[in-house]
């Protein structure tokens, strides 16, 4: 048998990997949070797909049926499965949760830009609006926000909902945004832009924008999972999405309360989900940072 | 696992009789404070302008009525400010002598005129004022007031309902002195004759009441005083009952969370059950497209399957009995094979379901996608909507689901701002006259949240009336039932079913088959 050896003078050049490649081989615990967020995400899309029933038809014959290999997850007391029921349920806490997420954020890092360019007067003010928003736990501020608001629903979605959520996310953003603003207001590119006479907006989107994405992404990614939680925490009070709706909080409130004794499965899965989804998120926004952040790095 | 419960659920039911017999048989004791659960909070405090229970419980015992209902008989008549009454022979005059020395919580005396312009109120209300009851009291020409103690009603017309319309707890009786000054004061302010007086509301939290020591009725109430504690979430509700921050809730609860109840509290607790003088109705905004449309109002009924629903929702919720305008059960109401044969009541639901796409095509409203409005309790309310969402789904219909608080729910309801509602009909007895008002013409009473104007509704709903013969009433209510069924103006979903837990340290509450009697507390006391 031929055994064919490299030559020892041949050096190894090390091979280059893709950012994605990248992330997963330095973050393996963020790399199985996005696997179970592209689920979700799959799930949430291809939801009447993938869902063997119907999420939304009751079926009397089949009240509060235990976990079987018809109803892998029971079924309710309106006798509807409750495994399709969380498959459809992804979709609203996803869409809920990216739109404020991204809303919050986005105005967030608006501000904490605006804030940190400004400096002076204007971020004095900026920051105790901040100050004022960040009083407020995130419950309390998104309960107040949708209490006062009426239910507007576009395409589906209750845009107030999305509004009242994204509320606190954003002095939570603004602040963390403008403290890495802070440091690349130095920056002498941005002097170099002032000098040229580039307008404010100029300066603010095209060269302090870009430079604060990674934190941006990361707050982003983090409150995600925050909104999926208070979106779940406002429909579990009877704030936010209305029965008969497929959301993750109202499968846990209404009916579940009466029967979770005799169908404990009315609750346990859409709290696993809960959970789940949540947990990933989280774990992703954690290993983002720890691979975007420099610091993190060594 | 269920057999043990419902053993101890039976164990623990009460016919209502049996427990009239537990109460009276001990002397009554005096003092304490009743705390008692509210799953709604009042719109406003004037039950002459509302039709929730929500406003009885609240000001029931702040005021009286000219009659009532004496619930250890009932549905027997019995007088509260009047002391007697009589009826003339040609039954169009009915004369009134009232207790003398009542007084208002303001310290001054209630006479004849009080019940006059209490009455004047409620068949003709001044601009700017909501009487629910005008439809109910059309019939009265005059009410003459010959002395401070006798009010005396002529009727226009025989009206064989007019005793129960005077014990009905929606006249709460209010002073003339104070309607004179402001017609619509009784929505904010509270001056009555009633057993407790008003000390405060608190909203979001609790209205309470105390003992009224210039009440009328020598000795009572037995109460130094009671707090409604408004408990809108249902789960909030049984807790308090459970720890014993209230004694009871007055209005009813769902067979599940009886179950939990008996389970968690066994032989502390009581309950009590009875079939309801109240019903759940599908109700269409007649003067809104596509619903001005007989054939989309009709098409919609035709969907839902009423006796398949019954048979699920009553192990869920409080609806149970599949009945007509009359409540199931009830000397005049329709039998079920006659029911049966009704639009919107057949059994054989494919069939219906066939006709109802082939109506909406022929309306050209195969997409048809509408909000229904739907009150934010959860019980039945919530079960009621989703239930209806998945049967219009069937049809291939697209529903929102829109719950809301009581009172932006009225004020929708009652500016015509609404596709399609859950309504309710809240009877307090089970006289035709009272569940047919509720289909009269909108012109005729506003509550009839359907807007719709039927001239032949009108028409036979006066001749039932007037009709002393029980078979040819009985013919008349039947051929209204068919109109109003078959034009689909609206139409009682289910009927619901009563279940009362109370602490068994509550004594002189008296249940009946409505919730809307027996709410100003005179009677209870504290066995501790």
């Amino acid at each position: 048998m031929a055994v064919i050896s490299a030559p020892a003078s041949a050096a190894v050049a090390p091979r280059r990997r893709g950012p994605v490649m990248e992330f997963i081989y330095k973050q393996p615990l963020g790399a199985v949070s996005l696997v179970v967020i592209l689920i979700m995400m799959f799930a949430g899309i291809f939801s009447e797909l993938v869902a063997p029933y119907d999420p939304l038809t009751i079926d009397f014959a089949s009240i509060l049926a235990a976990p079987s290999w018809d109803h892998w997850m029971g079924t309710d007391a309106y006798g509807r499965d409750i495994f399709s029921r969380i498959i459809h349920g992804s979709r609203t806490a996803l869409v809920i949760g990216f739109a404020a997420s991204f809303i919050g954020s986005t105005l967030g890092a608006m501000l904490g830009v605006a804030s940190a360019f400004f400096g002076g007067k204007i971020d004095d003010w900026i920051q105790r609006f901040v100050d004022v928003l960040l009083a407020f736990p995130i419950i309390v501020l998104a309960l107040v926000v949708v209490a006062a608001l009426r239910k507007t629903v576009v395409a589906g979605v209750d845009v107030n909902l999305v509004f009242a959520i994204s509320i606190p996310i954003l002095p939570r953003v603004a602040r963390v945004v403008r403290a890495a603003a802070l440091s690349v207001r130095v920056m002498p590119y941005v002097d170099a832009a002032r000098a040229a006479g580039y307008s404010n907006s100029r300066i603010i989107f095209r060269h302090m924008a870009p430079n604060v994405v990674a934190p941006y992404l990361i707050m982003f990614t983090a409150f995600i999972a925050q909104a999926i939680l208070l979106e779940a925490s406002l429909s579990f009070l009877g704030l936010g999405v209305t029965e008969p709706t497929a959301a993750w909080g109202l499968m846990l409130s209404g009916n579940a309360a009466d029967f979770y004794r005799e169908a404990p499965w009315m609750i346990l899965f859409p709290g696993i989900a809960i959970s789940l989804a949540v947990f990933a998120f989280n774990l992703f926004g954690d290993s983002l940072r720890d691979y975007l952040d420099p610091r993190f790095r060594v | 696992m269920k057999a043990p419960i419902l053993g101890l659920v039976g164990a623990l039911a009460f016919t209502f009789g049996g427990v009239f017999s537990e109460a009276h048989a001990q002397q009554p004791k005096r003092g304490g404070i009743l705390q008692f659960a509210i799953s709604a909070e009042a719109p406003h405090y004037d039950p002459h302008a509302s039709d929730t229970y929500a406003t009885l419980h609240f000001s029931s015992p702040f005021y009286s009525t000219l009659l009532t209902y004496d619930l250890s008989k009932f549905p027997a008549i019995k007088g509260d400010l009047a002391k007697s009454w009589t009826v003339s022979p040609d039954k169009l005059t009915y004369t009134f002598v009232l207790n003398e020395g009542v007084k208002f919580h303001d310290g001054t005396t209630l006479t004849s005129e009080d019940i006059k312009a209490t009455y004047d109120r409620l068949r003709n209300p001044p601009q700017g004022v909501v009487s629910n009851r005008r439809a109910t009291f059309a019939d009265i020409d005059t009410i003459e007031t010959p002395n401070p103690t006798t009010v005396v009603f002529k009727l226009k017309a025989v009206n064989s309902s007019m005793l129960d319309h005077f014990a009905s707890p929606w006249n709460t009786v209010y002073s003339a002195k104070d309607l004179a000054a402001d017609p619509a004061g009784p929505r904010t302010k509270i001056n009555g004759t009633g057993p407790f007086t008003f000390v405060e509301h608190v909203k979001g939290s609790h209205v309470a009441g105390k003992k009224n020591d210039n009440y009328f009725k020598k000795g009572l109430p037995y109460l130094d005083g009671y707090r409604g504690v408004f408990t809108l979430q249902a789960a909030a509700m049984l807790n308090a009952i459970q720890g014993g921050q209230v004694l009871g809730e007055f209005r009813g609860i769902s067979p599940a969370e009886r179950d939990r109840l008996v389970s968690a509290m066994g032989d502390k607790l009581r309950i009590e059950e009875s079939s309801w003088t109240l019903n759940l109705l599908v109700s269409f905004n007649t003067e809104k497209p596509p619903f001005n449309d007989v054939k989309v109002r009709r098409a919609l009924l035709l969907a839902i399957d009423r006796w398949g629903g019954s048979q699920g929702l009553s192990r869920i919720s409080t609806l149970r009995a599949v009945g007509g305008v009359v409540r199931p059960g009830a000397p005049l109401a329709t039998p079920e094979a006659e029911l049966a044969k009704l639009p919107g009541f057949g059994k054989d639901i494919k069939a219906a379901r066939a006709e109802a796409r082939k109506l909406l095509k022929e309306a050209g409203q195969e997409n048809l996608k509408f909000v229904l409005w739907n009150r934010n309790l959860a019980m039945p309310y919530t079960p009621a909507g989703i239930f209806l969402v998945d049967q219009w789904r069937q049809i291939g219909v697209e529903v929102e689901h829109k719950q809301s608080d009581t009172a932006p729910y009225i004020a929708a309801m009652q500016s015509g701002n609404f596709d399609v509602a859950i309504d309710f009909s809240n009877l307090f007895n089970d006289d035709p006259t009272l569940s047919l008002t509720k289909f009269l013409s909108h012109k005729k009473n506003p509550l009839n949240m359907s807007r719709a104007n039927d001239d032949e509704v009108d028409k036979l709903y006066d001749q039932q009336l007037r009709e002393g013969d029980v078979e040819k009433r009985k013919a008349l209510i039947r051929a209204l039932e068919k109109r109003v069924f078959e034009q689909g103006y609206q139409q009682p979903l289910l009927w619901w079913h009563r279940i009362v837990p109370t602490h068994k340290v509550v004594m002189g509450w008296k249940m009946s088959p409505s919730h809307n009697l027996g709410a100003d507390l005179a009677e209870v006391w504290l066995n501790q």
